[in-house]
């Protein structure tokens, strides 16, 4: 018995080391600094800052790096992660507080190594993950741009992370586990619209980010690719971008209009997406649009979706009175505006029959969406929106959860009724 | 000859000039009654609050005070999680002309307000109101809020039109720090000069006034009595 033991310890040992020994070489690029070659672009070419100020619309650089009330690009919004929360850099060109001192090759490491000026190793929750597809060439117009704003004197508050998150040999550690830089190949067996909405989707527009599950390190999960995910530090998913099935050419342009301007004849984009739209889709020309759903509506299909865990099981005689109930309170609250029939008005008042986010697995959104109301996102395709009262302080949690299981059973949809337990979580 | 001058005519009339609507009000947005029902969930429609303890009217405010405030919940310099979160993906035209919309509605006058006001209390309300107290160093409300209590600028709120127990609630919250604003806190000062009674007093008072819309010629504000870190 004892011998087997120590012959099982052994064994690990040995296979610790050379676990190890593999691993190490994966640690050993981020000890140096990457050699980058300057390029020095030409900081007062206007139409490279142009073209740069449109490339950093569509990473929706601004959406981070603007605190509440500050200027736009001088960071100090608060990220919130599972690890502590993070705060975003100056990127104005201010020598002391921002990026006055930076060239285009510093620029690059950021983007396309994860690495700050002096060498630290950023946090992933600036998505340079994604971020590493972008060209050189791109990469050096938004360096241009930045450079060509008014300098803002802002420093940024510090990082608050626990330990061990703080350190950068964790850093180190989870980058050897899940970053590598990486450069956009293009398919040549693909269209040239498919090849530039992959590089979009993928590199800049960073969708993965919110719309791929993480893993328990934070990592999005290759395996899970547009599968949908929880938001980290929200009470927001996002939904699979992936269908089980292929899109059809109707839906397609409807996603178009909604990815443009926040609205389509059916749905409506709310809370962080509202967001993505109004700071960043709604700038991007009609092709690149076009190119990214054209990308997106040939994702291979996910499954099973990992967008979050479903709510708790509602008894089948709590359910029944949850929903007569909560087809009452429909109608005196919500069909003047969604209507009788649950399809709402075109570009008005989102359908609520058939779909997805009233119906999702995970019951975030769409609770969230009922105690908060809210307005889709102001866009030039619809200055604007009509709004949603709040029903948080006129419903309990018990009304909430009846009138949430009714719309997700009415009109052909299909999905469990919400316990009023779920609510509040 | 009248050739030539039926040339020019057309000239003019295809200028620019001809052009410009004469006016320069914006024309109203359609159907901002519908876009504004989110609003009106708290807020009351046309921005007459039934529940005015919690969710304040905004009918009739001016409409710069009431696009300062829009910018400050959404910046998060007036802390309101759920107004902030309203107004994250709105852009500033839009905000403007909400603003516009509101300010242009006619306040609701809570008749119930004026009958329970006793003749005593009243004529203490109107001195504070109109006059001030000397005594006190608290000068009249509407040295700084209008003659007509209907405020004025972008930063100087009307009180005609607001609910009693809602201004007494605000009088009662610069009195104890619940509520507050940017330094030097003029209204802190004026309420902590004053006694319940008088708040209770001027409430009822302030909250008995007809509401009726700015004259023509009513005068913007001028220089406030005290310093109000307020108004810029
Ligand atoms: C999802 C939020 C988010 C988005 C979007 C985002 N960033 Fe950031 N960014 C951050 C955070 C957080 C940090 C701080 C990371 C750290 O300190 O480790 C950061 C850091 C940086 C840095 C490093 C600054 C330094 O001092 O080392 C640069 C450069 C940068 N971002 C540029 C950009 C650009 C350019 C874009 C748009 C293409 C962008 N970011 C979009 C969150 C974001
Ligand atoms: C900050 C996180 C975040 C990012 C980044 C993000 N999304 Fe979303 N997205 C969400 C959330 C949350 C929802 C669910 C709310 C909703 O349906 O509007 C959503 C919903 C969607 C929907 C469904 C909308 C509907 O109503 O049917 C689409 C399509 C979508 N996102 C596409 C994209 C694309 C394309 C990108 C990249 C350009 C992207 N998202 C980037 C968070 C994000
Ligand atoms: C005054 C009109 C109005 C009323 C009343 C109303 N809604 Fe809405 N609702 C909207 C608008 C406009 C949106 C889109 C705004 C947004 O998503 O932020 C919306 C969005 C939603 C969404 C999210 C849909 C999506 O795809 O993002 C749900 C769920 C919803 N409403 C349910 C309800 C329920 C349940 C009630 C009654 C308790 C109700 N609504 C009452 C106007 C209304």
């Amino acid at each position: 018995m004892m011998r087997l033991t120590r012959w099982l310890v052994g064994l690990c040992g040995v296979a610790l080391i050379m676990a190890a020994a593999a691993f190490l070489p994966r640690l050993w690029p981020d000890v140096g600094m990457p050699q980058v070659a300057d390029t020095h672009p030409d900081t007062g070419d206007a139409a490279l800052i142009e073209r740069g100020r449109y490339l950093a619309r569509a990473g929706n650089c601004i959406g981070c790096h603007t605190g509440p009330g500050g200027e736009p690009y001088a960071g100090g919004r608060r990220i919130e992660t599972p690890f502590g929360d993070l705060y975003t850099t100056n990127l104005t060109p201010d020598a002391a507080s921002g990026l006055g001192t930076w060239t285009a090759a510093d620029f690059w490491r950021a983007m396309h190594h994860g690495r700050s000026r002096d060498g630290r190793l950023l946090y992933p929750a600036f998505p340079y993950p994604d971020y590493t597809q972008v060209s050189r060439a791109d990469s050096d117009a938004i360096y241009v741009f930045l450079q060509s704003l008014e300098p803002v004197a802002a420093d940024t508050p510090p990082h608050a992370l626990r330990f061990p998150y703080n350190t950068q040999l964790a850093l180190r550690i989870w980058r050897g586990l899940f970053f590598e830089p990486g450069e956009f190949r293009a398919a040549p067996d693909k269209s040239d619209a498919w090849n530039r909405g992959a590089y979009l989707v993928e590199g800049l527009g960073h969708c993965g980010a919110c719309h791929t599950a993480r893993g328990r390190l934070g990592q999005t999960l290759a395996s899970a690719d547009y599968g949908g995910g929880r938001i980290p530090g929200l009470r927001w998913t996002a939904p699979a971008l992936s269908g089980a099935s292929p899109m059809s050419a109707a839906r397609a342009e409807e996603l178009k209009t909604l990815l443009a301007t926040g609205v389509s004849r059916r749905n409506v984009t709310s809370g962080p997406m509202a967001e993505v739209v109004f700071h960043s889709l709604q700038y991007l020309r009609e092709a690149d649009i076009a190119a990214m759903v054209e990308y997106l509506r040939q994702l291979p299909p996910t499954s099973p979706t990992l967008d979050g865990p479903a709510g708790l099981r509602v008894p089948p005689s709590q359910a029944k009175r949850l929903l007569k109930q909560g087809r009452a309170l429909y109608v005196d609250h919500c069909e003047s505006c969604h209507g009788e029939d649950g399809l709402g008005e075109p570009r008005r008042y989102p359908a609520l029959a058939g779909n997805a986010l009233v119906t999702a697995n995970a019951t975030s959104n769409v609770i969230r969406s009922v105690l908060e109301g809210g307005f889709g996102p102001s866009t030039a395709g619809n200055p604007r929106p009509y709004g949603m009262p709040p029903y948080a302080h006129q419903f309990s949690a018990q009304q909430t959860a009846a009138v949430i299981s009714y719309i997700r059973q009415a009109w052909g949809n299909e999905a469990s009724a919400v316990s009023p337990l779920d609510i509040n979580r | 000859m009248p050739c030539r001058l039926l040339a020019l005519l057309c000239l003019f009339l295809a200028s620019p000039l001809a052009a410009q609507p004469a006016s320069p009000v914006s024309p109203p947005i359609p159907d901002m009654d519908n876009r504004m029902a989110a609003c009106a969930g708290c807020h009351g429609e046309y921005g007459r609050s039934q529940r005015e303890t919690y969710y304040p009217s905004i009918a009739g405010k001016p409409a710069g005070y009431l696009y300062e405030q829009l910018l400050n919940f959404r910046a998060g310099r007036r802390h309101q999680t759920q107004m902030q979160q309203m107004l994250t993906p709105l852009s500033t035209d839009y905000m403007r002309e909400m603003a516009a919309y509101y300010a242009g509605q006619t306040a609701a006058r809570h008749p119930s307000d004026a009958d329970a006001l006793d003749p005593a209390a009243a004529a203490r309300g109107e001195q504070l109101a109109l006059h001030g107290d000397a005594a006190l160093d608290v000068p009249a409300c509407r040295d700084c809020h209008g003659a007509g209590l209907r405020g004025g600028g972008p930063y100087v709120p009307g009180l005609v039109g607001l609910r009693r127990e809602y201004i007494e609630a605000q009088l009662g919250g610069w009195q104890s720090g619940a509520r507050s604003a940017l330094a030097p806190d003029c209204m802190a000062t004026i309420a902590q000069r004053l006694s319940g009674e008088d708040m209770a007093a001027v409430a009822g008072w302030i909250a008995a006034q007809p509401v009726q819309p700015k004259a023509a010629g009513e005068t913007e504000i001028g220089p406030l009595p005290m310093n109000c870190g307020a108004v810029r």
